[in-house]
């Protein structure tokens, strides 16, 4: 099959490489660099798992080419963590709230809430409820997930003011 | 330290990792000169196979290879199931790992493609071509047992693979002299446990040595070597399985699967790496379901509301194979906890476990346990609406008071501890009863339907003792085992059988021997799941790895304790009688400022410069526990619901959870396991359904089309305990991985029947789907 290529640039650095028009960007990213913190839970687009920020917004990378994020910003989970290893106030609070069991769904849970936050710093449990209904947790019952959410909110808030 | 450490909600070991992106999942893995294998499973749910053309497929680009049960037949021994019942009449048909002349279910396998990338190996697998003679499929197993169903297995009448029967007390005398009789069909629909990770394996073998490394998501990697050996003739010693990071199981990655010895044989035959990760369609093909069974039950009573009698019947769907553990589930997991938490003195129990033309059942979280709690809990709430008593009442009647150390029940069991009427009366107090009876009662005035379900359970937990293992026929032992190892820093490195997979031990059994040697949690790191490295065990089900394997590491730990006495005494130039011990500091009575520590103890006897006389080196002591009885948590949940009869949606209001598993270690973690639990149980009572068409193809084939749990759906749960320690447990834990399934569905369904009961609907199978409650009371009014 014919390659064609791409240039993306993930957790700051860029990536140069001729990949197969159909490859979905999970795959992509999964294949880089052992960048294999994004997951595949599912064929259909319903789990989440594979949830990455593309130029900023959230994306499902199983719904998405390669090829389509030729020339975009990617972060990964990989990426979500300062440079000096400090983890980011989401991935604090999964911790500290046990919000995490197996952690599978974890990295797209971040990011599912990393978009929650953006588009509501502030947000009510029921916000964060509807705001997660795109990403699949067999193992929480989703309860710890929703208190690590607010609890993330709190401290980005605390951190700003 | 030790008396905080032990019961403090601290913060996982594993989570760093995890919410970095940096654990390996077996998936996550790459070996130099690694390629990748496809299946082609069957899409008939039965039928004959009258040829496969492999060659457009063997000549695709990147195609190393194509095979298909020809090929694996001398190979591979045929799929074992690990449970052989005895008594039971068990009829094991011969599973091979890729299907020879005949398909028995959406998912067999017919051949496997290796080719050089994930992409074309899966072109591949689409150029294989089959040519089918479709036969006749079943896939209920009430029906499939009747005379004229389908015959599945050459050989095996009715379909019928075992035929299992528990009794105790007169049941047939109780029935007989009854003042009441209520009775229900209860169907427990096939369940897709969806764990979030897919199956996957990678096995490499090298030929010049005869070593077979296997990666695999299984629950219980030891298992997983032992039947590896077994089924693909590579000798133990040579086999090490891995489990490496394992994104949740719940009974599905107990098995060891025909893909998995399909991987094997592909990466033994072509001497190259291979990886197969099933995807999440795939998933619901060919990784096992749960539940399905069709239960007939009776319940007789006294008119004050005493349980005098039970009797029932179950059709367990087994699918087409039997499945590593599949037949103790119905059978031992199940009859054996038919009476619940109630003295009833009389039951009967006919198990017909069936196969059908559906993907292999194995354990499901909670594994019989939940569709006995079911039944039980059902009849309850009926026999309730019968005498016009309330649902809490007729409980208390009958509920086994009090007990510390050991209560014989009609099925045969002791129950080890337990105090249901105080779960009981606690649950009820924090739900405010009285007062949400009152509120349904003005709800019902103003035209809206409340319903408020009650549920009490009593599981089996801890498996359990070897000796018990061996008699019901498991082939194998069900003990633990652990090692725990000083460094001559202090730090300590722990070695378990079991396989965690979500659950938290690393950080939990860390917990059990800081509260044990006064070391900090931070120091005592724990290994898994390598069959290499760690010593035997039989793997994390049944809610068994801390109420076995944590007791196997108490002991460990208490070894290590007396060991280091004996050092410390020596050191200190004292008797070991006159030794005394606190939080890590080993003194002589009256002198704490004087102590060793136990890092000053593990330094000493490492080096061994001054050991007393014939004490050995190191700091290192091992334990296999084999449990004396099983463990058996209990526990009482409550739902509030809210039925639209104009709709049939039912909203969830409430839900209080009150589980006892003994003494808690991260009540955190605990907390975590009951969330994830009920919310499983809610999702069987509402919305999930493995659903087949005649035909037996899978209509529910996809993530789409099966509804799981989400979180909008769902209220905040209300956590509580009691806590009734094992009396023979070294620290009294008794399990809580399961216990939140067992309750839930039975809870949530009596709430929405309790809901129905102006409408007079007498039952509704489950999911409890907007439909089918909207039409159930349609034919409830007669409309
Ligand atoms: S893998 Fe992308 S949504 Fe499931
Ligand atoms: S933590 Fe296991 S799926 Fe969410």
């Amino acid at each position: 099959m014919v390659k064609v290529p791409v240039a993306v640039r993930v957790n700051g650095r860029l990536y140069e490489r001729e990949v197969e028009p159909r490859l979905l960007l999970v795959h992509f990213l999964r294949d880089l660099d052992g960048l294999t913190g994004t997951k595949v839970g599912c064929d259909t687009s319903q789990c989440g798992s594979c949830t990455v920020l593309l130029d900023g917004m959230t994306v499902k990378s199983c719904t998405c080419l390669a090829v389509q994020a030729d020339g975009a910003a990617i972060t990964t989970i990989e990426g979500l963590a300062a440079e000096n290893g400090a983890l980011h106030p989401l991935q604090e609070a999964f911790w500290n709230q046990h919000g995490l069991q197996c952690g599978f769904c974890t990295p797209g849970m971040i990011f599912a809430a990393h978009e929650i936050l953006r588009t509501s710093p502030d947000p009510s449990d029921e916000e964060i409820r509807h705001g997660l209904e795109g990403n699949l947790c067999r193992c929480t019952g989703y309860q710890n997930i929703v208190r690590s959410v607010r609890a993330a909110a709190d401290a980005m808030q605390e951190g700003e003011g | 330290m030790s008396a905080k450490i032990f019961g403090s909600g601290i913060r996982r070991r594993e989570d760093p990792r995890l919410v970095t992106g940096s654990a390996t999942y077996t998936d996550d893995i790459t070996l130099p000169g690694m390629v990748y294998a496809a299946m082609l499973r069957s899409p008939h749910a039965h039928a004959r196979i009258r040829s496969i053309d492999t060659a457009a497929a063997a000549a695709a680009p990147g195609v190393l290879a194509v095979y298909t049960g020809a090929d694996t037949a001398e190979a591979l021994a045929p799929v074992p199931t690990a449970w052989l019942l005895p008594d039971s009449d068990l009829q094991v048909a011969d599973y091979p790992a890729i299907a020879r002349d005949t398909v028995r279910y959406v998912g067999d396998i017919v051949a496997v493609v290796v080719a050089e990338s994930r992409y074309q190996a899966y072109d591949a697998v689409d150029l294989v071509a089959v040519d089918y003679e479709p036969l006749p499929a079943v896939v209920d197993p009430e029906l499939a047992s009747r005379p004229g169903a389908p015959q599945i297995h050459d050989g095996i009448a009715g379909n019928q693979a075992l035929h299992w029967t528990v009794a105790g007390g007169d049941v047939e005398a109780a029935f007989a002299s009854a003042d009441v009789v209520v009775e229900e069909r209860i169907v427990q629909q096939r369940l897709i446990p969806n764990a979030m990770e897919t199956r996957s394996a990678v096995a490499r073998f090298t030929r010049a040595s005869g070593e077979l490394t296997l990666w695999n998501t299984t629950q219980n990697p030891h298992i997983a070597r032992f039947i590896c050996s077994a089924v693909t003739g590579v000798p133990e010693d040579r086999l090490r399985v891995i489990a490496p990071e394992v994104g949740g199981g719940f009974g599905s990655k107990i098995a060891v699967y025909p893909a998995d010895f399909v991987t094997v044989f592909c990466a033994m035959r072509l001497g190259r790496p291979v990886k197969w990760t099933e995807t999440r369609s795939e998933n619901y093909q060919a990784t096992t379901h749960g539940r399905d069974h069709v239960q007939q039950v009776e319940l007789a009573a006294t008119r004050d509301g005493r349980i005098t009698g039970l009797r029932c019947s179950v059709w367990a769907g087994l699918g087409a194979y039997l499945s590593t553990a599949a037949p103790g589930i119905p059978t031992i997991l199940h009859g054996l906890m038919l009476s619940g938490v109630y003295d009833i003195p009389a039951v009967k129990e006919d198990v017909y476990g069936i196969y059908t033309n559906a993907t292999p059942v194995e354990a499901y979280r909670g594994a019989g346990r939940p569709e006995a709690t079911f039944m039980l809990e059902r009849l309850v709430d009926r026999l309730a609406g019968e005498l016009g008593l309330d649902p809490a009442e007729v409980r208390r009647r009958n509920l086994i008071p009090r007990f510390e150390d050991g209560h014989p029940v009609v099925t045969g069991l002791t129950y080890d501890s337990g105090d249901y009427p105080a779960a009981l009366e606690k649950l009820l107090a924090h739900a405010g009863y009285d007062r949400l009876r009152a509120e349904q009662a003005a709800a019902r005035e103003r035209g809206r339907h409340l319903g408020i379900g009650l549920a009490t359970y009593v599981e089996i937990c801890g498996l359990g003792p070897s000796q018990v293992a061996g008699a019901i026929g498991f082939q194998g032992g069900l003990w633990e085992s652990a090692i725990v190892r000083f460094h001559p820093s202090g730090k300590v490195h722990v070695f378990i059988g079991a396989s965690p997979h979500g659950q938290g031990e690393e950080t939990t059994f860390a917990q059990i021997v800081a509260s044990e040697v006064g070391v900090s949690p931070d120091d005592v790191k724990v290994f898994h799941g390598d069959t290499d490295n760690t010593p035997m065990g039989w793997g994390t089900y049944g809610s068994r790895t801390t109420a076995v394997g944590g007791a196997a590491l108490a002991l460990t730990a208490r070894k290590i304790k007396e060991k280091a006495k004996i050092v410390a005494a020596h050191l200190l130039e004292a008797a070991v009688e006159d030794m005394d011990y606190e939080d890590g500091n080993f003194f002589v009575k009256g002198s704490p400022d004087r102590g060793k520590t136990i890092q000053d103890i593990a330094l000493m006897a490492n080096v061994s410069w001054n050991m007393p006389e014939g004490v050995e080196s190191g700091l290192e002591a091992s334990t296999f526990y084999d449990p004396p009885n099983f463990t058996f948590p209990f526990g009482a949940h409550l739902a509030v619901v809210e039925v639209h009869p104009e709709t049939g949606q039912v909203d969830l209001l409430r839900y209080v959870a009150l589980d006892d598993c003994g003494p808690q270690i991260n009540p955190v973690i605990v907390a975590g396991q009951v969330h994830g639990g009920v919310v499983q149980g809610i999702g069987q009572a509402l919305w999930e359904e493995a659903v087949y068409d005649e035909s037996g193809q899978l209509v529910s084939g996809t993530m789409l089309d099966y509804a799981l749990p989400r979180a909008d759906r769902l209220p905040e749960i209300e956590v509580l305990s009691t806590v009734t320690p094992s009396p023979h447990h070294p620290i009294g834990v008794k399990g809580v991985g399961e216990a939140g399934t067992i309750a839930s569905t039975v809870t949530v369904y009596n709430a929405v029947m309790d809901a129905l009961r102006p409408f007079r609907v007498g039952a509704v199978t489950m999911p409890l789907t907007p439909e089918r409650v909207w039409r159930a009371i349609q034919e409830a009014q007669g409309g």
